[in-house]
């Protein structure tokens, strides 16, 4: 190896840094392709089947498409801003992703003298981290709202913090009921403490310790994607299309691109959360990514089968059902499991 | 690593430009910003003298002061409110009568 | 690698800090404070507390600062009215230029007083070093500082009503 090359450790986490990005980026291609086509079957139409193999090019036609057309932005918004609220958007979906362990440690067949985990980095408050993360990203549709100047974009940014903030507190509680029990902010451990099985066949994953927990988890993280039934910031018949309405090309591809990979971004959480992360029966050690995707994989389908099923709640009772009903249930779900751990040990 | 001293004089520095938000801006939501500049050159030098006496009773402190923080902006901000809604006006200086 | 660290999270802060303070618009300046404070977060991960970094931007940027971009955008008074007429000598640019000689002055007065006491290295056996552990932070939490814990609380309930109470529309 010549001299002037970085230590391969660095080199080969350099290169899953790269193949964490990229990943993101089609598994976000990935989905635009599996909404619309699951979309299709459930309304009993055929989808997008001309390019490619069924279809699966047309993200990257429409990227292509996106790409060619021109840069619009209104006489009287606020320039700088207007340019930065795409990116924040999108650095902030991708930069959660950082934390989140997807596989046992590898030494990419004996290449490495050390293994390195397959996570970008694992840091000891990873938890909050993403909370952290996930909380930055309300800057990206605030001021995409505000610096547009037109009040669809304005109505939809305020809707869209409004309700973040409201369902963070009971994604919050419900992610502390789980840091109880594990006893670690770190989610490799996390994912870790949940190997083993009870009685030989139910696997030891927290979702069966915290059913309510999970439930108010996927709740919260429908309303921080902003999804259907949740989907008022781009409320199409009420707000045109919401914070996004003055934005063309690519920053709105960036908006779309934040949309998809916040959504894979809260699958792996909950996978890694409640749903043992990488760990499964079957596979050897390092193929165990495999399960991680399955899982992620399923929740992604859940997600899109949700969106073309329930029709849009209204704006009120969304934040009345925030704050009323999600968040009274997460704090008696904390409470309850902070008592059960006291009382078992 | 840095020494104690330089995290003090960026403390230093960055309380001197909270400082002087709060004397030479006319209007209330900077002189709000200001005053979080302030609070958090207190909390850098809770943190960094808390590191170099090896206790965590610094960064205890310092989240003790972001919740007051915290209070101090939801009470600020309501009593900005009420204010432009009064005067439509957000300068200080307009809001010199002691009774209205 | 720390020390350049340091000074890029230091410039970072100082010229986002100055700048906060000298917009006219309300919105730059909250969104400069934010990046001030992500520089302060860089700061507390070199100062071994991931903890209080991770909060920084949870408390500070996530919500303190949503709340006050929700004001600007509510209010809309984009610029700040121009000076008005000096009432006394005290308050024109003779009292500006007074002021800033006092100020340097007492910046020389920090730095010289700094210089005196000699440079404080940080320890580095790992016994100081585990400031950065969470179970640490919340063992003391609860149990040392209990009280001052609980009457957070309380200030925080009073915050609120007040609040409340404040921006309520009088009918």
């Amino acid at each position: 190896m010549p001299a002037w090359l970085p230590p391969p450790a660095v080199l080969a986490h350099l290169g899953l840094i790269l193949v964490v990005f990229n990943m993101l980026v089609l598994s976000a291609a990935f989905m635009v392709w599996m909404e619309r086509k699951v979309c299709a079957y459930i309304q009993d139409r055929n989808g997008p089947n001309r390019v490619g193999f069924e279809g699966v090019l047309q993200p990257f036609a429409d990227v292509i498409k996106l790409l060619f057309k021109e840069e619009l932005r209104p006489k009287a918004a606020d320039a700088l801003l207007f340019a930065i609220a795409p990116v924040i958007s999108a650095a902030a979906a991708f930069a959660a992703f950082a934390v989140i362990p997807f596989g046992t440690s590898t030494t990419l067949w004996g290449l490495l003298d050390q293994p390195i985990p397959l996570q970008v980095t694992d840091v000891n408050v990873a938890v909050l981290v993403i909370f952290a993360i996930t909380s930055m990203g309300i800057y990206g549709i605030v001021l995409a709202g505000w610096s547009s100047n037109s009040k669809y974009s304005l109505l939809g940014g305020l809707r869209s913090s409004a309700q973040m903030i409201s369902y963070e507190l009971s994604y919050g509680l419900a992610l502390a009921a789980v840091i109880m029990l594990a006893g670690s902010l770190s989610l490799r451990e996390i994912v870790l403490n949940q190997a083993g099985t009870w009685w030989g066949f139910i696997p030891r994953w927290y979702v069966f310790l915290q059913p309510i927990g999970f439930l108010i988890f996927m709740t919260a993280g429908v309303a921080e994607t902003n999804r259907a039934p949740f989907d008022f910031p781009e409320a199409e018949q009420e707000l045109v299309a919401g914070y996004h309405t003055e934005y063309s090309s690519m920053s709105f591809a960036m908006f779309f691109l934040a949309e998809y990979v916040n959504m894979v971004t809260v699958s792996a959480v909950a996978t890694s959360l409640f749903l043992g992360g990488w760990l499964g029966p079957f596979l050897p050690d390092w193929l165990a990514w495999v399960w991680f995707l399955v899982k992620v994989f399923l929740i992604l389908f859940f997600y899109v089968w949700m969106r073309w099923t329930l029709p849009r709640y209204r704006y009120d009772q969304l934040m009345e059902f925030g704050w009323k009903y999600l968040l009274p249930v997460a704090v008696l779900n904390l409470l309850a499991t902070a008592a059960l751990i006291l009382w078992i040990g | 690593m840095v020494p104690l001293n330089y995290y003090l004089v960026l403390s230093g520095v960055l309380f001197a430009i909270g400082t002087a938000g709060v004397f030479l801006r006319r209007n209330l939501i900077t002189v709000l910003l200001s005053i979080e500049i302030m609070l958090n050159a207190v909390n850098l030098t809770f943190v960094a003298v808390g590191r170099y006496l090896g206790t965590v009773d610094g960064q205890i402190i310092t989240f003790f002061v972001m919740t007051v923080a915290a209070a101090e902006a939801a009470v600020g901000l309501a009593l900005v409110i009420s204010l432009f809604r009064h005067r439509e006006t957000l300068n200080p200086d307009a809001f010199t009568a002691l009774k209205w | 690698m720390d020390v350049i660290a340091f000074y890029i999270f230091a410039a970072i802060a100082v010229v986002a800090s100055v700048l906060v303070v000298g917009q006219k618009n309300p919105m730059h300046s909250v969104m400069l404070l934010i990046t001030s404070f992500g520089a302060l977060a860089g700061l507390y991960v070199l100062l071994d507390a991931p903890f209080t970094a991770v909060t920084q931007i949870i408390i500070y940027a996530g919500a303190i600062m949503v709340l006050f971009l929700f004001v600007v955008m509510l209010l809309n008074v984009p610029r700040e009215e121009p000076a008005p007429p000096a009432v006394s000598a005290l308050l024109g640019p003779t009292g500006i230029r007074i002021g800033v000689i006092l100020s340097l002055l007492l910046g020389a007065e920090i730095v010289w007083a700094l210089s005196r006491i000699g440079l404080g290295w940080f320890p580095q056996d790992p016994a100081a070093a585990s400031v950065s552990s969470v179970a640490l932070i919340g063992a003391s939490l609860f149990t040392r500082h209990a009280f001052a814990f609980e009457a957070t609380s309380v200030l925080i309930l009073v915050a609120m009503i007040g609040a409340v109470v404040l921006a309520r529309r009088e009918h």
